[in-house]
């Protein structure tokens, strides 16, 4: 792709003035894929749709990168009760503030393509899953689906054909786990936000039981470029394990953060220094978080020629994520920093597992005891034995998230954390 | 204690249009949470036990729910909440400068509300603004980035004035090119 990126138009939040508002997305194109549907239910019957999108391989924005419509074709056959389709916008992994600007700056396209996927998925209700933090962008989405119910879009007999559909926003009030995606069921639901044993899993048994599909704002937000444009036209953009266009977010010390949209696969070292400006200051590049503060650090010297794409990044021993990318400069205090991620999982374990109940608190006394000039050697092999006893042992994923990061920095920074433990001696008597 | 709370029959419209959204009516337990919020500034016990006999919901499962969820109130707060993002991006840019800035300037710490009620202050998990560190948010609304001394000290007297800051919006640098 080299010098690609320099020419490329954004295609999820394009520069268009006033997006946000339905009749300047009509008239760029929009809820033409809606329509193109709609209007050919033969060639576009929901198998059909679906096929389109799984062909098209939208890998999952929220974190996992799971085929969007394979997803999709997990739902079971109608059986004429109601079904669900779970949005989310959750989006509280620290170092993602990416679904944000598909409310500010085109919520239309979002909500056109959780319209198709209802469509395809034959369900009647959506419920948007928005993390109450953003109390400001819920309020722009809202006013975006009155538009929609407005125009016909949404409601009874979409476009007077057969299809109706209903979206409602739900609004989260503080609590990283309900991005998990039984959590999010639990809290639609009303209730504490623990995720729940799977199986069985939400298409089986979602929502109040019944068949639900969860798919992350961003995501959806591709199925209308997919179906405007067809499959091959999409897997044509980045790397075709991983193609389309990605809102990546860059934060910590560089010139220009922000968000930024380019394809799928760009070269790291460009993103942090062409498009956002380089590390501020003139200093050193350190180590980069790539996708969340789940995402295992990557040391500077293991970013040469990696790209952001789930194959790449799994070769360079991290994770795709949510793409929301942590730039740290060489002055960047590694055991401050792990100390503070451990403390944010602490803090937002659901407290269900025990293993991630203590095992989060552990790690973040540990570290704290290690920052604060307190840690003896053996303190390392302590954290590293936590860590193996929360991986993979409990409900959902929040204990790899919270260890992962503490095991690989100390394999990849461990001269910083030795230099802050003391070298006690135990001498057997 | 208790009867110092009440929904009227406007409030009880509106959560009528909430629970309508759901096939259950516990599932309105958190958007009605967040409208009594609105209304009474809290959601302590009191207004906890408003909304269990409103919604027909157990008043322990409100409980559990108010105790889970950060935003929600469980005491009364100051008249403005300042929410600091001390996490990650915000942590390597600054964002504790702010918050011990901040607790100096009020004279409280992290957890406290001034003397006088206006200001509570905490410091909190990523709120989803890592571009634009360090950052805080006002009262589980507004968001104000790029804090500086300056902008603080402002914020602060505008909000003493009685004077909510804006909506800012940050643009995406790729739109600011007019690429």
């Amino acid at each position: 792709m080299n010098n690609d990126w320099k020419s490329y138009q954004p295609l999820l939040v394009p520069a268009i003035p006033d997006l946000h508002d339905i009749s300047v997305y009509e008239k760029n194109n929009g809820y033409q894929a809606l329509k193109k549907i709609l209007s050919d239910a033969k060639t576009w019957n929901p198998a059909n749709v679906i096929n389109e999108v799984k062909t098209a391989n939208i890998r999952g924005r929220g974190g996992a990168g799971f085929n969007a419509g394979l997803k999709w074709s997990f739902m079971p056959e109608p059986d004429g009760k109601p079904r669900y389709l779970a949005c989310n916008g959750d989006e509280s992994e620290p170092g993602t503030f990416k679904d944000r600007k598909i409310f500010e700056f085109n919520p239309h396209q979002f909500i056109e393509g959780a319209i198709i996927a209802a469509y395809a998925m034959q369900i009647e209700v959506i419920y948007v899953y928005i993390r109450g933090e953003y109390r400001p962008f819920v309020q722009k989405l809202q006013r975006a689906i009155d538009q929609a119910y407005e125009k016909g879009y949404l409601g009874k007999n979409i476009l007077k054909s057969k299809f109706s559909v209903e979206m409602y926003t739900h609004m989260g009030a503080g609590a990283y786990i309900c991005g998990e995606e039984s959590s999010l069921m639990e809290s639609l639901e009303g209730k504490r936000g623990y995720p729940r044993v799977k199986p069985p899993f939400p298409a089986q048994r979602g929502l109040w039981g019944r068949p639900t599909t969860i798919n992350n704002i961003e995501t959806l937000a591709n199925v209308p470029l997919v179906m405007n444009h067809g499959a091959d036209w999409y897997l044509a953009i980045g790397p075709s394990t991983h193609p389309g266009p990605v809102l990546y977010g860059i934060s910590g010390h560089v010139n220009r953060p922000g968000v930024y949209e380019y394809p799928a696969g760009m070269n790291i070292m460009t993103l942090i220094n062409e498009v956002a400006g380089g590390v501020r200051g003139g200093k050193k590049l350190k180590a980069l978080i790539p996708g969340g503060s789940s995402t295992p650090p990557l040391r500077a010297d293991m970013l040469e020629g990696v790209t952001m794409d789930s194959d790449s990044l799994r070769q360079a021993g991290s994770m795709m994520g949510t793409a929301g990318m942590v730039v740290l400069d060489e002055d960047t205090d590694m055991v401050e920093l792990i100390w503070r991620i451990s403390y944010f999982y602490d803090h937002e374990s659901c407290g269900q597992c025990t293993p991630c109940r203590d095992g989060t608190g552990w790690l973040e006394k540990t570290l704290r005891k290690i920052k604060d000039g307190n840690g003896e050697m053996r303190d390392l092999d302590l954290l590293l034995a936590i860590c193996y006893r929360m991986e993979g042992r409990t409900i959902c994923a929040l204990a790899d998230a919270a260890a992962w990061p503490v095991r690989y920095s100390i394999d990849r920074f461990r001269d910083e954390f030795e230099k802050k433990c003391k070298k006690t001696v135990y001498a057997v008597a | 204690m208790a009867d110092t709370y009440t929904f009227d029959a406007k409030d009880l419209a509106e959560i009528k249009k909430i629970t309508d959204k759901y096939p259950e009516k516990q599932a309105a337990v958190l958007p009605v949470l967040w409208y009594a919020q609105d209304k009474f500034g809290h959601t302590d016990s009191s207004v906890q036990q408003l909304v269990a006999g409103t919604l027909g919901v157990p008043e322990a499962h409100i409980r559990g729910v108010v105790s889970f969820y950060t935003q929600y109130y469980e005491n009364p707060m100051g008249r403005n909440v300042l929410d600091v993002c001390t996490c990650l991006s915000c942590q390597v840019c600054g964002g504790y400068d702010m918050l011990h800035y901040i607790e100096e300037k009020l004279g409280i710490k992290a957890g406290e509300t001034t003397p006088d009620g206006e200001f509570s202050l905490q410091s909190v998990e990523c709120l989803g603004a890592c571009g634009y560190a360090p950052m805080l948010q006002v009262t589980n609304d507004k968001f104000v980035n790029h804090l500086t001394r300056e902008k603080v000290d402002k914020l602060i007297d505008d909000l003493r004035a009685g004077k909510q800051p804006e909506f800012e919006s940050n643009p995406m640098p790729q739109h600011e090119k007019g690429s």
